[in-house]
């Protein structure tokens, strides 16, 4: 029999995480292999160029561009503040001179003859990387960055927006099938990751961002509500960049949808525990999704498999899966069969399907393609 | 070595996408060329695998298994045969490849409408995804266009402006912008960057000291808008090839080895696409308009008068980007599509289940019918950007009678007349595995309108890339195959153009064909299937103020294709217009009888 293979989102207790952290260009590593770091600490740094401030100097003194280089009261390669005097016309007769004041402060770079135009580098902007995740540094990408290793308990969400977030894990909802409302957040959840249960309110999220929760994890969000917070209608889902005082992560997808139960019981298990959080996703080559990630107290010698990055699993008799398109969107079931030949679907396709036994029992027939693994 | 077109009976091509590479074979059969087995795989470029090569010898592998014929070396390269008798091997080895997101570029220009226009048309025409185009009129500040730049990580750089022997200023001024602000390559930091200078020929000694700084790698051709009114984008665009093999792709896993492998230069999917369509214009002396809808992206390329464009709407696609699209089109506009009842809360929280699973497929009737209004839609935007963009030169001058004045018609007309397309051909997901080919065709026409006269294909399994790159080294096995393999023809659809008011005549028609005649009136919103799966002649008489191509009014008497579709005959007038509600949702419904896109 051919093996089928279907992508899944890892929902794992213990897991040998390995977080690949890169710096944007080359710069300076400040860990070595064998150091424990926190989270938050700094691991790579490096000084990103300067923004360039062009200058239309022929225009503003009104010369040639051949000129402007004899007309600059500073020598290329100066440093220049704001509003200070950068060039000056000859005026006529020695009178009525333009003094012309640099719109930037920084370098000056250039000052170029054939156009006229002077360029302004601005001071160099430090990029710094954190560790994610606390552990060890396992390995130094030479100068670009650092990957630390920890074990880990590890949720990867659907679809996420805001970037990293850290914090003490909390409960909003005790159940994986209870609505995420305003009245569940309260002042003490600040700084919190705080754990929903099915679908977040457009409420909530605005009474957790007024509170100062670090982030939201939960089953779903509607569209509508998502709209609302973002201020536009998301067109692709590339996300991480959003700064809407919040990260939120979504662990089923979009609509009135429960969180897993497994995925729920496995976060509330860490309540009071630190775990760093990303939103971003990007779901284009080269996949992302988003993640929760919580260190263990006891780190395990060599039992915990490489987690990370979404799974390809086999499916076999048994299974577990989820349904994630409709008319059973969500439903949780166990694969029953596997058909070789495809069958033609509702929609008059034709498709390779499987037969999933849902938890109510109910037997169904879906297209392989409208299934996703539940990977340990 | 390039081999004689003679000595070539075999031929292995693949084309390696974001995901899965395809392999087709070509054989010489009877004296006639014909692509007799497919294959494919996963694409390896992305870790694990890193290596482009592996998906390739997988793809073969399963091509040699279906046809029998030995295709793979041991060590996993293509084999060659030494003879046209041997029984195994090919004579030819092609590829092209989009994977790894293709051929990502920056263009700028002078003034928007002119040469920064110019540059993308010879970008996207070579192939690529403009990811911005700068120019000294985009209403950008120059630190805002800085910024921009900065932020790109483009796989090369084109450069226009100035008409050669005119001003130099502002095009020396762009370069000054772009060298400080170094934008980084996406292949890391040690690749220098190609810049592509097809600008004044006079600027060049100040376009290489500006680029003198290093991380760039500066070629300079030839203008690409030497005068205004002439366009020259024949080196930009070989150069843009070039340099996308020499440095893009030698950076990408396993592509040197690749490389080495083919007896041609690799070429970026889209630039083989819009090859094998301008071919197929120039032969059969037509106006072609081709799409391609993926999950992402649509392409639209046409040849109108042997004038070729393309056109990448980035963000219009029926998975990644579905949500996009019906935030673009509005959902009012994607629903009139559909006749059935739906809510629409669920459907917008259902298009994001979309963008964030795209690989899911509609299972039930209903997500079908709502995928399919999607599509036309996103087609519709498209092509909405391609007339927009499939102009004539901007900035000629141009003599003006008291009407012109009058209409205020900007320079620059659209060369895409729907009355002049002669066919119109499909490809992508959505429109290749539709259930039903009656479905396809149906999409075309309300997203395109084509008037008048115009066939309708689909390209089942995407071979227009292997193709496009195939008549480079053997042009008439090329155009063999995609007459016989590659093109299904779904029929012609006949359209008048005119104001069309249900109930009232829009044309008379008469078709004759073997085994079979047909007469009638057609109706004003009325929609009317005749099977004919071959030629047929047909005679149509439209009735005052609606036009078939020989002007209002006048009789039009010619052969026309069937195909698995058959004759459309579509009286819903040009351009299309209907009513909103509940009007609108029974008229659709009516459509879809007529043209029995669902089954009962």
């Amino acid at each position: 029999m051919a093996k089928a293979y279907t992508p899944g989102l890892t929902v794992s207790a213990r897991v040998r995480y390995r977080a690949r952290r890169l710096l944007p260009l080359t710069g300076r590593i400040t860990v070595k292999v064998g150091d424990r770091v926190a989270a938050t600490d700094v691991v790579a740094q490096t000084d990103l160029e300067g923004d360039i401030t062009p200058m239309k100097m022929s225009n503003l003194l009104s010369c040639a561009p051949r000129d402007v280089p004899g007309l600059l009261l500073k020598p290329v390669g100066s440093a220049i503040a704001k509003d200070e005097p950068i060039a000056q016309s000859k005026g006529i007769f020695g009178m009525m001179k333009v003094t012309v004041k640099a719109t930037a402060a920084g370098t000056i770079e250039s000052a170029s003859d054939s156009t006229g135009m002077v360029m302004i580098r601005g001071a160099a902007q430090p990029v710094q990387v954190r560790a994610f995740t606390s552990g060890r540094v396992v390995e130094v990408l030479g100068s670009e960055g650092a990957v630390i290793e920890n074990d880990v308990a590890l949720v990867q969400g659907i679809f996420g927006i805001g970037g990293e977030a850290y914090g003490p894990i909390a409960v909003g909802c005790a159940r994986a099938d209870e609505q995420l409302e305003a009245s569940s957040i309260r002042s003490e959840h600040a700084g919190c990751i705080l754990i929903g249960g099915a679908r977040m309110t457009i409420d909530a999220i605005r009474r957790a961002i007024e509170v100062g929760v670090a982030a939201i994890v939960s089953g779903g969000i509607d569209d509508a509500d998502l709209k609302a917070l973002l201020g536009h209608d998301l067109g692709v889902a590339i996300t991480g960049s959003e700064k809407v005082g919040i990260t939120l992560v979504v662990t089923e997808g979009f609509g009135d949808i429960a969180m897993a139960s497994r995925t729920h019981d496995l976060l509330v298990s860490h309540i009071g525990h630190t775990a760093s959080l990303n939103g971003a996703t990007q779901i284009r080559a080269g996949v992302m999704r988003p993640e929760i990630v919580i260190p263990l107290a006891d780190e395990a010698a060599g039992d915990a498999s490489a987690g990370g990055g979404a799974t390809a699993g086999e499916l076999l008799i048994g299974t577990p899966v989820r349904v994630i398109r409709d008319p059973w969107f969500g439903a949780l079931g166990t694969v029953a069969a596997l058909p070789e030949q495809p069958a033609v679907l509702g929609s008059g396709s034709k498709a390779r399907v499987l037969e999933v036994v849902l938890a109510d029992g109910q037997r169904v027939t879906v297209p392989r393609a409208n299934v996703e693994l539940i990977a340990e | 070595m390039r081999k004689e077109p003679s000595r070539i009976k075999v031929v292995v091509a693949t084309d390696c996408g974001s995901t899965t590479t395809k392999a087709i074979l070509i054989e010489c059969v009877d004296g006639v060329y014909r692509q007799t087995h497919r294959a494919e795989a996963p694409t390896t470029v992305e870790a694990p695998f890193a290596d482009v090569t592996l998906g390739v010898t997988n793809a073969v592998t399963e091509l040699q298994e279906l046809s029998g014929r030995r295709l793979v070396n041991d060590d996993g390269t293509i084999l060659r045969r030494t003879s046209t008798d041997d029984a195994d091997g090919c004579d030819v080895y092609i590829s092209t490849s989009s994977a790894g997101g293709g051929l990502q570029m920056m263009v700028a220009g002078v003034v928007k409408e002119m040469t920064a226009e110019s540059a993308k048309r010879a970008a996207l025409g070579a192939g690529a995804i403009v990811m911005d185009t700068i120019a000294s009129n985009d209403r950008r500040r120059p630190h805002e266009q800085v910024q921009r730049i900065r932020e790109l990580r483009p796989d090369m750089v084109l450069i226009s402006g100035g008409t050669d022997g005119g001003d130099m200023k502002k095009v020396t001024e762009l370069a000054e912008l772009i060298a400080p602000a170094k934008p980084r390559p996406r292949f890391g930091g040690e690749y220098s960057l190609p810049i592509i200078f097809a600008g004044n020929r006079d600027a060049r000694p100040a376009i290489e000291r500006t680029f003198a700084g290093g991380g760039f790698d500066l070629k300079v051709v030839d203008n690409l808008r030497p005068t205004l009114e002439r366009e020259n984008l024949g080196p930009a665009r070989e150069t843009i090839h070039d340099v996308f093999l020499e440095h893009v792709m030698a950076h990408a896993p396993g592509y040197d080895r690749l490389i080495a492998w083919a007896d041609a230069p690799i070429m970026p999917t889209p630039g083989a696409v819009g090859d094998i369509l301008q071919a197929i214009a120039k032969g059969r002396g037509i106006n072609v308009v081709g799409v391609d809808i993926g999950g992402a992206t649509t392409d639209v390329f046409s040849v109108f008068d042997g004038t070729f464009n393309r056109t990448v709407s980035a963000n219009l696609g029926m998975s990644y980007s579905i949500s996009n699209v019906c935030a673009e089109a509005g959902m009012d506009s994607v629903l009139r599509w559909v006749h059935l009842d739906m809510d629409e809360r669920e459907l917008r929280n259902r298009v994001k289940n979309k963008m964030i699973r795209p690989t899911t497929i509609p299972q039930t009737h209903e997500a079908l019918v709502f995928e399919q209004a999607v599509s036309r839609e996103a087609l519709r935007l498209a092509y909405v950007q391609h007339k927009a963009f499939a102009t004539e030169l901007k900035g000629v001058q141009q003599q003006r009678t008291v009407g012109d004045a009058f209409s205020q018609q900007e320079g620059g007309r659209s060369l895409v007349s729907g009355m002049k397309l002669d066919l119109l051909v499909a490809s992508g997901g959505v429109l290749s595995h539709a259930p039903r080919m009656e479905q396809t065709a149906a999409m075309l026409i309300d997203a395109f309108e084509p008037e008048g006269f115009t066939e309708l294909a689909k390209d089942s399994i995407f071979m227009m890339p292997h193709l496009g790159v195939l008549a480079t080294v053997h042009e008439r096995a090329a155009m063999e195959v995609f007459e016989r393999d590659c093109l299904v023809m779904l029929g012609t659809c006949i359209a008048p153009a005119g104001s069309a008011v249900a109930g009232k005549p829009v044309m008379r028609w008469s078709a004759r064909w073997e085994g079979g005649s047909a007469e009638g009136t057609l109706m004003g919103q009325e929609m009317k299937l005749l099977r004919i799966s071959e030629r047929a002649q047909v005679e149509v008489m439209p009735e005052r103020g609606f036009d078939v191509g020989a002007g209002p009014g006048v009789a039009v008497k010619r052969e026309v294709r069937g195909g698995s579709v058959g004759l459309i005959l579509d009286g819903r007038g040009r351009p299309l217009s209907m009513p909103s509600g509940a009007d609108g949702r029974r008229l659709v419904a009516a459509w879809a009888k007529a043209l029995e896109l669902h089954p009962d």
